[in-house]
Order: C-alpha cells, then sequence, then structure tokens
C-alpha cells in the first residue's frame, strides 16, 4: 500500500510553472528518490508536501488521509518530517537541543508548567534530554552536544539535522539533497545511514543530486524537468530510459 | 531549578535586602519610593524582554496594556457605585451581596462605595488578555514593519482613548486611588509609614515573575520560543505551532504590563494619559535592547538602573531624548546588549548567546 | 447633506489626503531602495515646516521654504550616512530601532530649539478668512496651494524615476540592487539619494500644510502613522496607488467629522483601518500578491 500519493499536484510563481501537474506515489518502507536538474521543483514539490508553501491545485493523500492545506506544524504532527537543503540549524543552540526542539512533539508540557516548573515537567526534561543524547549517539555525533550546532563542521550539521528530524519518530523523513556539500566518504556515510533508517521501519522520500547515492539506495526513481514528470521506476530502467538520459546529458 | 539559577536569585534577594538595610542606615529611606516604582516598571519590562528577546516579535505598544490594567483598576476602585444602589441596579445589588464592593469615605467625607480592588484587578487582568487575543491575533501574522507600525498604532489608539474619554479623567487622568490590600497587612499604596512593606511587596512580585519567566524559557516552550526566533520555517517543521506560541507569550507579557500597571496604580495612587503615551513604550523597547534583547538579566538590570534614574530625573529635561540617544548608540554598536560587548564577552569566557 | 457642505468636506478630505500621500510616497521611495520602513518620515514634515517658520522670519516666504526643503535634504542624507550607510547587513528589528530612535531625536532636538508651541507659516495668498467659491463651498486660497503643489509634486516624481538617469538607477537598484550593483550604480549612493529626496518631499509637504494645520514638535508621529496606513493600503511600495489611497483616507476622515463622529478619535479611524488591511490584505487594497512582489515607484 502507499503510505504517501500525490496526485496532479500543481503550483506556479508567477509565470513559472514550477510543478507541474505532478503525481507519483510513495510505498510503505520504500527508498523513493526524486531527481532531475537544478531548478526542476523538487525543493518545490518538498515545500508543497510539508505545508511551507500552499499549493495551486492537486491532493496529497498521507496514509491515505488528504494532508494539502494543512499548516506544516500539523503536518509535522501527522508523522512527516524532514531535512533542508540549506541546512537549517537553531542559531545559538547546541547540537543537543537543537534535538531537543526535535522532540517538541513527544513531549507535553507547556506555557502553565513551564513557568512553574512542576516535577512532571523536570521529569519530562529529563527524559527529552536523555532521548535526544541517544538519537545523537546513534549518529556517532554525541562528542558534540554541547557545542553550538551552526558552528558544526558540514557533515556533523546534517547528522545534527538528521538526529533533530528523526527525533519525532516519523513514518515518512523527507531528505533535500542530504549529500549536498559532502565528500565521498561523507556522501558514503550518509547512504549507509539512510540505509539503517530505512531498516528501522521508516519510509523515505529523497531528493539528491549525486546519482551513485541515488542509484545505490533507493529502491524506485521519480524524475522531474522544469517542474515535469518525466519517468518513473527501478534504479535500472531510469539508467536505460533515453528521456533522461537526454536531459542529463543536454545539461 | 538548576543550582546556577538559585544562587543568582538568592544573589537578588540579597541585593534588595541590602539596598533597604542601607537606606535605613544611611537616612536615606526616601529612595525606596523610587525603587518601588521602578521595580514595579521592572516587570514590564522582563514582559517586554520575553516577546521582544525569545520570541523576536517587537511591540511598540505596551505602555497601552500597562495603561489597561492601571486605567481599569483605578477606574473601577473610584466609581462610586452607591447611587446606582440605591436606584436599585441589580448588578450593583448582586456584587454588594457578595461582599465584592468595598464602603470606604472620600476626602470629602462623601460615602463611597466602590469595586472591590481584587475584583478590579481580575477584570483589569481578564481585560487585558481579552484585547491583546484580539490584536495579537491578526497581529503577529505580520513580520517586521507591519508589527511595529501595528502595535504602534495600538499604542496610539489607548493614548487616544484614554484621553479623550470623560470617565477615565481625560487629560488629568485618575487620581485618588485607594490602596489595593493584598492580603490583610499587605497594602499596595502610597504611605509613607507603608513604604519598607510597600518596598518589599514591590520586590516579591518583580522576583517572582522573574523566576517564572526565567523557568519558562528554560522549559520546552522556551527552547521552542527561541527555535521560533531562529529559524521560523525549520521549528514550524519540527511540529511547533509557531502562531499559537507567539500568541501566548505576547499575551503573557501583556498581562505582565497590566499588574505593573495595577499595582503601580495603587501604589502612587493615580494614572495620567502620560503613562499611555507611545514615548513610553519606546523606552520599554529600549530598555529591553540595552539589556541585550534576549537576556531577562540584561532586561532586570538595565530596567533597574535606568528607570531609577529617570525617576531621579538624572536626565533632566532630555529624558526622552537620552533614550532616544541610547536606543540609537545601542543598535549601531552594540545590537547585543551591552552586557555583551566583546569586552564583556571575554570576560564571560566569550559564551555565546542566541541572537 | 447639502452639496454645499458635501464639495466643503471632499475638499478637506483631498487635502489631508494629499499630505498623508506625500508622506507614503516618502515611506515607499525609502522603502524601495532599501526595504527600510523609515520611522523618522513624519519628522521630515515636522523639520521642514519648523524651519521654513523660522527662515520666514527673515527671508521671504518662498525663499524661506525652498531653503528650509534643502535643510530638510540635507538632513536626510545626512541622516542616513551617519546612521545607516555603514551597517553591514543590518536586521530589519535593528533598522526598525534605529529610525525609531532618530524620530525621537529628531523630536526632541525640536522641542529644545523650538519649544512646544505652535506655530504657522502665513498663508501663501490672501489669509485666513479668505476664501474662494467652487461648487458652493468656500475653500481657502491655501487648499488650493496645497493641491497644486501636492498634485506638482507627484508628476514631477514619476517623471523623475521614468526619464532622468539618477531616477532610472534608483529604480533598478529597488527592483534588483545586485544586478544593479554589477552594472556599476553604486547602491549605497542611492539609498543616500532616497533619504534625501524623501525627506525633501516631505518638507515640501509639511510647508505647504502649515498655514492651514499649524506646525509643531510632535506633529510627525501622527503623520507618520497615517503616511504609513496610506502605503499599506496602496500596497507598500507602490505611489501611484498610495495618492489614491490617501484621498480615501483623507475623505474618510473628513465625512466621519461630518456625520458627528468625535474629534478625538479621528486618529483611532487611521489606526484601524491600518490594523483591519494588516489583517486581511497586507498587499494592499489596490495591488494582489504577486504585484506586492515587484516594487515599483
Ligand atoms: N519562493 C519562490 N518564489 C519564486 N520562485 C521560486 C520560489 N521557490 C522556487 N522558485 C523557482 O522555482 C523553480 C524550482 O525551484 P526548486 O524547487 O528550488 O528547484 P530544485 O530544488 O529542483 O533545484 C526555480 O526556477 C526557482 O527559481
Ligand atoms: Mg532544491
Amino acid at each position: 500500500m502507499s503510505l504517501l500519493e500525490i496526485n496532479d499536484l500543481n503550483k506556479r510563481f508567477g509565470g513559472l510553472h514550477a510543478v507541474n501537474s505532478v503525481s507519483f506515489a510513495v510505498n510503505q518502507g520504500d527508498i523513493k528518490a526524486v531527481i532531475g536538474p537544478n531548478g526542476a521543483g523538487k525543493t518545490t514539490l518538498f515545500n508543497l508536501i510539508c505545508g511551507a508553501l500552499p499549493a495551486d491545485s492537486g491532493s496529497v493523500l498521507f496514509n491515505g488521509g488528504q494532508i494539502l492545506g494543512y499548516r506544516p506544524f500539523q503536518i509535522a504532527t501527522t508523522g512527516i518530517s524532514r531535512t533542508f537543503q540549506n541546512i537549517k540549524m537553531f542559531p545559538g543552540m547546541t547540537a543537543l537541543e537543537n534535538v531537543m526542539v526535535g522532540l517538541h512533539t513527544k513531549s507535553r508540557s507547556g506555557f502553565w508548567s513551564g513557568m512553574l516548573h512542576l516535577p512532571f515537567t523536570r521529569h519530562e526534561e529529563k527524559k527529552v534530554r536523555r532521548r535526544a543524547l541517544e538519537l545523537l549517539e546513534l549518529l556517532d555525533i554525541s562528542a558534540y552536544a554541547d557545542v553550538e550546532a551552526a558552528s558544526l563542521a558540514f557533515g556533523q550539521q546534517r547528522a545534527v539535522e538528521f538526529a533533530r528530524a528523526l527525533a519525532s519518530d516519523p513514518t515518512l523523513l523527507l531528505l533535500d539533497e542530504p549529500a549536498a556539500g559532502l565528500n565521498i566518504y561523507e556522501t558514503a556515510e550518509v547512504a549507509r545511514l539512510i540505509t539503517k533508517i530505512q531498516q528501522q521501519g521508516i519510509t523515505v522520500l529523497l531528493v539528491e543530486h549525486d546519482m551513485s547515492l541515488v542509484m545505490d539506495i533507493s529502491d524506485e526513481i521519480v524524475v522531474l524537468s522544469f517542474g515535469e514528470h518525466i519517468a518513473e521506476g527501478t534504479p535500472s530502467e531510469i539508467q536505460h530510459n533515453k528521456e533522461v538520459i537526454q536531459i542529463y546529458l543536454g545539461e | 531549578m538548576d543550582l546556577k539559577k538559585i544562587t543568582s536569585i538568592a544573589l537578588l534577594i540579597t541585593l534588595v535586602v541590602g539596598i533597604q538595610l542601607t537606606t535605613q542606615l544611611t537616612g536615606t529611606s526616601y529612595y525606596l519610593t523610587q525603587l518601588t516604582m521602578t521595580m514595579y516598571s521592572c516587570l514590564l519590562i522582563i514582559g517586554l524582554c520575553l516577546v521582544m528577546g525569545y520570541a523576536g516579535q517587537i511591540s511598540l505598544g505596551h505602555a497601552g496594556f500597562f495603561a489597561i490594567g492601571g486605567y481599569t483598576s483605578a477606574a473601577l476602585t473610584t466609581t462610586n457605585l452607591l447611587e446606582a444602589l440605591e436606584r436599585g441596579s441589580g448588578c450593583v445589588g448582586l456584587l454588594n451581596k457578595m461582599g465584592l464592593l468595598v464602603s470606604s469615605t472620600s476626602l470629602f467625607g462623601e460615602p463611597m462605595l466602590t469595586v472591590h480592588p481584587w475584583l478590579a484587578c481580575l477584570l483589569a487582568i481578564a481585560l487585558t488578555v481579552l484585547v491583546a487575543f484580539a490584536i495579537g491575533i491578526p497581529v503577529l501574522k505580520l513580520k517586521g514593519h507591519y508589527l511595529a507600525m501595528a502595535t504602534l498604532g495600538f499604542g496610539i489608539i489607548i493614548y487616544r482613548i484614554v484621553l479623550a474619554v470623560a470617565f477615565l479623567g481625560e487629560a488629568d487622568g485618575i487620581s485618588d486611588v485607594p490602596g489595593f490590600t493584598l492580603l490583610p497587612g499587605l497594602t499596595v499604596n502610597g504611605d509613607i509609614g507603608n513604604r519598607i512593606t510597600n518596598y518589599y511587596i514591590a520586590a516579591t512580585i518583580l522576583i517572582i515573575g522573574f523566576v517564572l519567566l526565567l523557568n519558562l524559557i528554560d522549559s520546552r516552550v522556551g527552547r521552542a520560543l527561541r527555535a521560533i526566533h531562529g529559524a521560523e520555517d525549520a521549528a514550524d517543521a519540527m511540529g511547533i505551532n509557531t502562531a499559537r506560541y507567539k500568541l501566548y507569550t505576547f499575551v503573557i507579557s501583556a498581562v505582565f504590563a497590566a499588574v505593573a500597571g495595577i499595582l503601580l496604580t495603587h501604589y502612587t495612587g493615580g494614572i495620567s494619559p502620560g503613562d499611555a503615551g507611545v514615548m513610553k513604550s519606546v523606552r520599554y523597547v529600549a530598555i529591553v535592547a540595552i539589556g541585550g534583547m534576549a537576556s531577562l538579566w540584561g532586561a532586570l538590570s538595565m530596567g533597574g538602573l535606568l528607570n531609577f534614574l529617570s525617576l531621579r530625573g538624572f536626565f533632566g529635561s532630555y529624558d526622552d531624548a537620552f533614550f532616544g540617544a541610547i536606543l540609537i548608540l545601542i543598535m549601531l554598536f552594540a545590537p547585543q546588549g551591552i552586557l555583551r560587548l566583546s569586552l564583556w564577552n571575554k570576560f564571560k569566557g566569550g559564551k555565546k548567546e542566541v541572537q | 447633506m447639502s452639496l454645499e457642505l458635501f464639495s466643503q468636506y471632499i475638499f478637506a478630505g483631498i487635502t489631508y489626503g494629499i499630505i498623508y500621500a506625500i508622506v507614503a510616497i516618502g515611506f515607499n521611495i525609502i522603502y524601495n531602495t532599501t526595504g527600510i520602513i523609515n520611522f523618522a518620515q513624519g519628522e521630515f514634515v515636522m523639520l521642514g515646516g519648523m524651519t521654513a517658520i523660522s527662515l520666514n522670519h527673515f527671508l521671504p516666504l518662498p525663499l524661506a521654504i525652498i531653503s528650509a526643503v534643502l535643510f530638510t535634504m540635507l538632513m536626510g542624507g545626512l541622516i542616513e550616512i551617519v546612521f545607516i550607510r555603514w551597517l553591514q547587513k543590518p536586521s530589519v528589528l535593528r533598522l526598525i530601532i534605529i529610525t525609531i530612535g532618530i524620530s525621537i531625536l529628531s523630536r526632541e532636538a525640536a522641542l529644545h530649539v523650538w519649544g512646544d508651541s505652535v506655530r504657522a507659516l502665513p498663508y501663501f495668498t490672501g489669509n485666513v478668512v479668505s476664501s474662494v467659491d467652487i461648487l458652493g463651498a468656500s475653500i481657502s486660497p491655501q487648499v488650493l496651494w496645497v493641491l497644486a503643489i501636492c498634485y506638482c509634486l507627484v508628476i514631477i516624481l514619476s517623471l523623475f524615476f521614468k526619464f532622468t538617469p539618477l531616477g532610472r538607477e534608483m529604480q533598478a537598484c529597488a527592483a534588483n540592487r545586485l544586478a544593479a550593483t554589477l552594472c556599476g550604480i553604486n547602491a549605497k549612493n542611492m539609498v543616500t539619494f532616497s533619504f534625501m529626496l524623501s525627506a525633501a518631499i516631505g518638507a515640501v509637504a509639511g510647508c505647504v500644510v502649515s498655514p492651514i494645520t499649524s506646525s509643531q514638535y510632535d506633529m510627525g508621529t501622527g503623520l507618520a502613522i497615517k503616511g504609513f496606513t496610506v502605503a499599506v493600503l496602496g500596497g507598500l511600495g507602490n505611489s501611484m496607488a498610495a495618492v489614491a489611497a490617501g484621498l480615501l483616507l483623507g475623505i474618510i476622515e473628513a465625512f466621519s467629522v461630518g456625520i458627528g463622529f468625535p474629534l478625538a478619535f479621528q486618529d483611532a479611524i487611521a489606526i484601524s483601518i491600518l490594523l483591519i488591511i494588516l489583517f486581511v490584505r497586507p498587499h494592499g487594497l489596490f495591488g494582489n500578491k504577486e504585484a506586492a512582489g515587484l516594487k515599483e515607484f
């Protein structure tokens, strides 16, 4: 059964048709990649799914329910988590605190209990802190827990962002160019990580430029060009698709 | 609460007691009046600090909330309801039966029947919350300039209202506001004999408010606020209801402003349109900026220092000009506040803080 | 309501309205080149009027006005150079607070120089009681002066932006700062020019209305907020729409007095409109969302 189903999705920026009647589905448990040249509309597609941008028309079904028109925080609470193409660490916060923000939906304490510092809040804070540390350990960056996240090396920031996105126990994880700006070793590390995430039962939708990464780990690939859905299939099918080859060679 | 917080608060309390003892020993307890007024202003300022520094929203209308609190409480506790009671107004009669009205005699020896200060206080806070929601819901959707202008506009409307409504005393404001007995024996009023008690009442309320806010910024909510301030779209993607968080913060800080207004009005015995003026709001913003925006301690210390100096008439007729100038200087040369000038930073071990 | 009364209100409305529009255009010019809302915009109007009044003691009226406008223009340029030019990537919040500080300082300086008395320039022609009959309404000749000068100003400004090299460079900067810089335009100078221009037209407005509304050191804030309301009503950055919006606000205010709305709450009308517009159509009455992105004079 498909976890995410996108039907006839459209988005225009003035005269530019950034996402043009795109439809595809993501199966539960898969790693699906969206590829395409720069400006193809991949990030825009992500922003539509996450509610960060309003769509012009179409539908996005998650677990069979319509999520288009929801606000981003509502979508996050349904179990969709994301990373950003240009990493967005919370400035002035440590790596640990960044991940603790990721645990927002997993904790309850509000304004009153925060102000009064009730016992249950203290208990919850401890739990949140412990869980955040676990996540950092999972990604092998617990050594940097107390360093300001924005001052970490690029690869480490990526890892923090992963931890932060995983913190909310998502069923679907959207990764926008997770290997952008990384060297080949780090890229291989990211590939290993994504497979590990998949093994935990999390479905992954991935935008990536690095072809080798995509071909290695994806179960299925969608190709976008100028906002349009060009091709879809397994990595080997895509590798032999004439139109796709043309787009990439013509680039 | 962690150890660091407890020690700092303990130091703060020691400072409060120390100042009082010093004034007593040196026979300068007349300072306590201005210190008490300063502490109520600080209550507003730390509330504004929460909105500006932590939620990243500018409010140029906080004097408006101060005025809503002060004026509501003043009007309710000075309006004589005796006539209404004699006319047989059911509402007044009901309040009277419930013991929510108090009788007294006015300065001219007339019998008075007025709303109990506690009831007035609660109504004032309720009104503030209502207005803060009504203003906050549309306004907090805005960013930057729009928000600044909208809150400035709100402040001006409140100023015009208190200046034009006869019931609120027009240009004279409301005077002869009675004291506010918080608990038996603890009355907020301007009696000379009650000066020390009032100093400690103000200090206690301020410290309670301060601790509440310190707790808040250390909690899940505070973390969410800092995240919103730092990268709103990422915070959104983490499932934080950014609009609601900003709104609640705004309302809380409005309530702080209103409580400051209520208590200061009962303490000084009156309130006038000047307290609702735009210049007051700007001054509060200036103090928060000088304190370093995202620093409750900075806001508290600068609020204490500058309000006190201003009340002492230290700046003479250049009072407003001083705050204007310091606002510019801080924003030009030390947008992180003067407590975070590079020198101080080295001193503190170069600890980085939220922008 | 009789025709006379009606046209009386209309004239009052468009007189105030065009002044609001001029203040709004002042906002727009600076906003377009810098993205800053200059909270000291109203102070330019005050400064122009007050300076002209002082100069008029020993200079003939036209000369006093011209000197006052030049002086304010200089002040506008100076303010930008001293307070804004050298900041590196300042945040919006920082800029807002700086211009608020400038507005307070200007106001306080004016208070110390001129005191808090209400002053006025003499009527350009005739005096308080002279009037002209138009459509049955008796209109002060000063109203005609205001309308004529302000409309000329608007036309000159739009010609300036369309046809002069400097105007076009400022336009280019507004449209795309980076691209303009690459084409050899000095963006920093354009910002200074925009402050000077904006100060100058504010000063003109301050001079022409002074005989009707009088000038006082603290007149700036009220004007700034109404000017901003008008700028937002027309869509921030869109000055032609600001003229329409200004007239609309002026006429609404005039008629609100006509139907007995308390004068003390007149400011509340503009501010309520501002809040409502910000809530429902932040891109303005006349603009649409897409157009709000395209900054045009
Ligand atoms: N907020 C926006 N406003 C206007 N145009 C945009 C916006 N976001 C993206 N675009 C345009 O939409 C197109 C697709 O962008 P994007 O989705 O970022 O591409 P990709 O991620 O595939 O490289 C690009 O031409 C880009 O310039
Ligand atoms: Mg992209």
